[in-house]
Parts: C-alpha cells; structure tokens; sequence
C-alpha cells in the first residue's frame, strides 16, 4: 500500500440560499483554493474526481458543467461519482494505490435549495413497490430514529443534547451555517416533524462546496511540513430495502471501521456524517467510541450539510483537526442513502 | 405463480419542483439580454471572450470578470441540417442547427438558423440575430428567435481559426 496523505481541505461559507454564485463559481473557488493549499503545481494533480447529484440541480448533466471550473485543457483524467465526494476521494485513493497518478484533486457540491430535498431524497428508494408510498427522507429516518430510541432506552432529550452541543461547536466555525445557544427544554417543547424527530433533530438544507488534494508519500512529504496521513479507509454499503436492516445499528460502520483499521481508543476526535441526531448515537455505538472522544467540533451536518459535500467536509475537518495539533489522530465518516445505508471509515494521523 | 400474466407496467408518478435561481455572470447576461444587448466575458489570462459567459473560463479554470459588448451577428463555424423531429423544436423540417461565433466573442454557440434554403447554408457564412418584438423581451434567450444570413460576404475558412 502506498501512503496517501491529505494535503489541502478548503470550503465555502455554508448557507441555506447560495444566490450570488453558481455551481461553477463555487467550485473554482474551493479548488483553486485547495490546489493553492496543497503547495503541489496543478500540473502535478493526475486525476480529478468529484461527487454530485443532478437531482439536487434538477438539471441533467449538471456535473459536466462543473468541469468548466477546473480549466481542462489540455484535457484532464477526470472521473465522477454519484455520491457524496467522501466517495469521490475514494477513488482517488484508489487511483493512487494503483500507481496510475501521485496526487489527486476531489471536491463536491450542491444547491440543495434549489429543490425540495426531503422528497428528491425519497428517489432513492426501490421504484415499484418503496417510492410510490411517498414516505419522505425525514419520515425514514424517523423510523429509524424510533427503532433506536425504543432498543437503547434513550430519550428524545438524548436526540436533542447532539442538537445543542453541535450548534454550539458551531460557534467557532466560520463556515457553519447554523450556530448559537440552544436549550434543551425550548427544543423539546417544539412540535414533531415525524415523530420523534423536531427539527433540530435534522440537518438544514444547506448550499455549499468543498474541496481536497491528496498525494502520494514522496509528492506529500515534499509538498509541506504536516502532511495528514490516511492510515486506513473503506466503506459498506447494507441492503438497499430499509426492511432487511436493523435500522437500530450499523453493521456497515462497524465493518467499514474494522476493515480501516479503526483502534476507538486510539482515536481523539470524530467528525461524523449524522444528518439526524439519533444517527450520531447509532455511529458512536457503531465505532465503538468511548466517551472522552470529541464529536465534531466543526458542529457537523447539523450545523451545515452541504449535500453531496458533507461526507467529504467531515474528511476535510478531521485532517485540520490533526494538522492544527488539536488531535493526534481523527475519524472520519461519511454516509449515504436512507438511514446509514451506506457508511465510509477513514482515520488519519500526523507524521 | 398465478397464470394471470405477466405485469408489464405500472405507473409510479413523479414530480418535483425546483426554484432555479440564476446566479452571477449567468444572471448579469440575462438581465442584458432582456435589454436586447448580448455582453459575454473575457478571460485574463487567454483573452478569449464567452457569449454566453459561464463566470468562468473553461480553458484555463480562472474566474472571468471583465465584461466586453459581444455584436448580435456574426460567422457559422459549422452546422447540420436536422431531418427528424424534436418535441422541443417548432419549426419546419428540415431545419440548420448551426454552431455561430458572434463578433466579438471567441466561442460559438448553437443556434437555430432561419430565413434561408437549409442547402444555402456554408461555414463562413455571415448571420446576424433576428429578435423577437421589443414588448416581449424578457431576461431570456429566447428573445432571439433565431439566426438568418445577413447578406455580408462570407469569411473564408482560413481566417476562421480554430473554430472549426
């Protein structure tokens, strides 16, 4: 295995209307930002891979229109997932390990506004007998969120606690789009969405970008003094029909942490891809995490989700984490489809 | 297994809405556009101008910010003549579909072209815009209807660079 180092991780302000700036826009700020970070040339990035949905655009092809952002010419090696870009690093990492280039550039993105995303969410499910019930993101994971609820003994002041500790984390973030003192007793008082959730149980909708360059060991050891290594990743996908699943756990996180390498008591910090506040319950369980391990001090998706983003955000948050010292090692985790249908691990460490 | 036969279709409708907002370069060249003047951008580092302009140049990745007046006629670089039918075009069959470079920008963007034999058509024909009335213009770019020749003499093909 080669080692493969984060080099660069840059994003825009998150917010719940991007109205000045297109899709193009924010793409070519984020990765002329994190090509400029990196301290490689561009001309030594051999593979671009981004993550998007033409769903959230409601155009066809949007993700093509991205590529005005990256200056392809002469053409570049490019690649596309439809997934949230904690994918799209994937695989890059694994157009790295192959020798077929030394570094790479990844990057999401989305204008979630533009639509109405708890329904465009629900296209996900099976076609001929799941998506015509018309049971929408928010109510799939209530189902879950209740499941959970009803085996851990917990409560919905449990759900609400992950609320105020995001928001307020938040508070130190620039990036974040939701953020301030919340109380407990005040949010519970609130009406249900779909029981037992509230809306601070779930993610804003959120309009956003992110951006991250990785290399190879010699590429990143030149690059700069504090390269980021990523010491294991992987990622499971479950069944996609939610009544095969125990939706109370996530065998897949397990399973994604264990084939990483995941050491819980090794690990300081955490930022998990949980849009909904029972869900981050379900991923500590999951990661076995004990409790001294800081969850998303970034805030996390509940304080920004920048969909087809947010997984990708969490890679790019732990590594600052490291960088910065705050942590010697961190835990990133990213998610996909219906009630952590899909989960990818990855850990990283200082030199 | 019942015998009743296999179940060759159902129906599961679909629909979702969404609130396109233009944004940036995009929304400026709309707004102009609705004032019957086509403006595209010029990159800085290439030069090269965009008609319509996406905010960015696709060649070298840079935002472009500088605007530049972009003439509402100008030069086929290539076309085809379309022999089937589309449910999004109204007009006759045949018809040109031709890829046009306005004075003044770099880049050519398809337009339908009218008003002419489609076997008149030739790269290095001179076309210019044929608006619709004053009191429908509107931010879009449907206020040009189509393209048909201008009668200028043509451009010869050599000094059509690297458009076609």
């Amino acid at each position: 295995m080669r080692d493969v180092a984060v080099l660069s991780f840059a994003q825009t302000p998150m917010k719940r209307r991007e109205s000045g700036r297109s899709e193009v826009d924010m793409v070519m700020s984020v990765v002329r930002e994190a090509v400029a970070a990196s301290g490689i040339p561009r001309r030594e990035i051999g593979f671009t891979c981004s993550g998007s949905s033409d769903y959230i655009a409601g155009q066809a092809f949007a993700f093509v229109g991205a590529v005005d952002a990256l200056g392809a010419w002469p053409p570049i090696s490019e690649s596309h997932v439809e997934m949230d870009a904690a994918w799209a690093l994937y695989e890059a990492w694994i157009k790295i390990q192959t020798g077929v280039c030394d570094a790479a550039l990844c990057f999401g993105f989305g204008r979630a506004s533009m639509g109405t995303l708890p329904e465009t969410l629900t296209l996900q499910l099976e076609p001929y007998t799941l998506a015509p019930l018309g049971i929408d993101a928010i109510g799939m994971a209530a189902l879950q969120a209740r499941a959970w609820l009803e085996r851990s003994g917990r409560s919905e002041r449990d759900l609400a606690e992950v609320a105020v500790r995001s928001r307020r984390d938040a508070k130190q973030n620039p990036f974040a789009q939701l953020r301030g003192d919340f109380e407990v007793e005040k949010l519970l008082a609130e009406p249900t969405l779909a029981s037992p959730l509230r809306r601070h149980d779930c993610a804003p909708i959120t309009d956003g970008a992110a951006a991250i360059v990785i290399a190879a060991g010699d590429v990143a050891r030149r690059a700069g003094p504090r390269p980021v290594w990523i010491r294991g990743i992987d990622h499971r996908i479950e069944p996609h029909h939610p009544g095969v699943r125990d939706l109370a756990v996530s065998v897949s996180t397990a399973l994604a942490a264990k084939k990483a390498g995941v050491d819980p008591a090794r690990i300081d910090v955490a930022e998990l891809h949980a849009p909904f506040t029972h869900q981050e319950w379900i991923l500590r369980e999951a990661l076995a995490l004990p409790p001294g391990v800081r969850i998303n001090p970034s805030g996390g998706p509940l304080a920004a989700n920048p969909m087809m983003a947010a997984g990708l955000v969490r890679i790019g948050e732990a590594a600052a984490q490291v960088r910065s010292g705050a942590a010697r090692r961190a835990l990133a985790h990213a998610t996909q489809g219906h009630c952590l249908q899909q989960n990818l691990v990855c850990w990283l460490e200082g030199e | 297994m019942s015998d009743a036969g296999p179940v060759k279709s159902i129906v599961t409708p679909t629909h979702l809405e969404y609130e396109y907002t233009a944004t940036g370069a995009q929304a400026e060249f709309l707004r102009q556009i609705g004032q019957g003047r086509l403006r595209g951008q010029r990159c800085d580092e290439c030069g090269k101008v965009y008609c319509p302009p996406s905010g960015a140049c696709a060649r070298c990745g840079l935002p472009t910010s500088e605007w530049v007046d972009v003439a509402d006629r100008g030069t086929v670089s290539t076309f085809c003549i379309v022999r089937v039918p589309s449910e999004n075009i109204e007009v006759k069959l045949p018809y040109c579909a031709a890829n046009i470079v306005l004075d003044g920008s770099d880049v050519p963007f398809i337009a339908l072209l009218q008003e002419c034999e489609v076997s008149e058509v030739r790269i290095g024909m001179r076309v210019q815009a044929v608006w619709r009335a004053r009191e429908l213009w509107e931010p879009t770019f449907e206020n040009i209807r189509w393209f048909k020749p201008s009668g200028e003499p043509d451009v010869p093909v050599e000094r059509l660079g690297d458009w076609v």
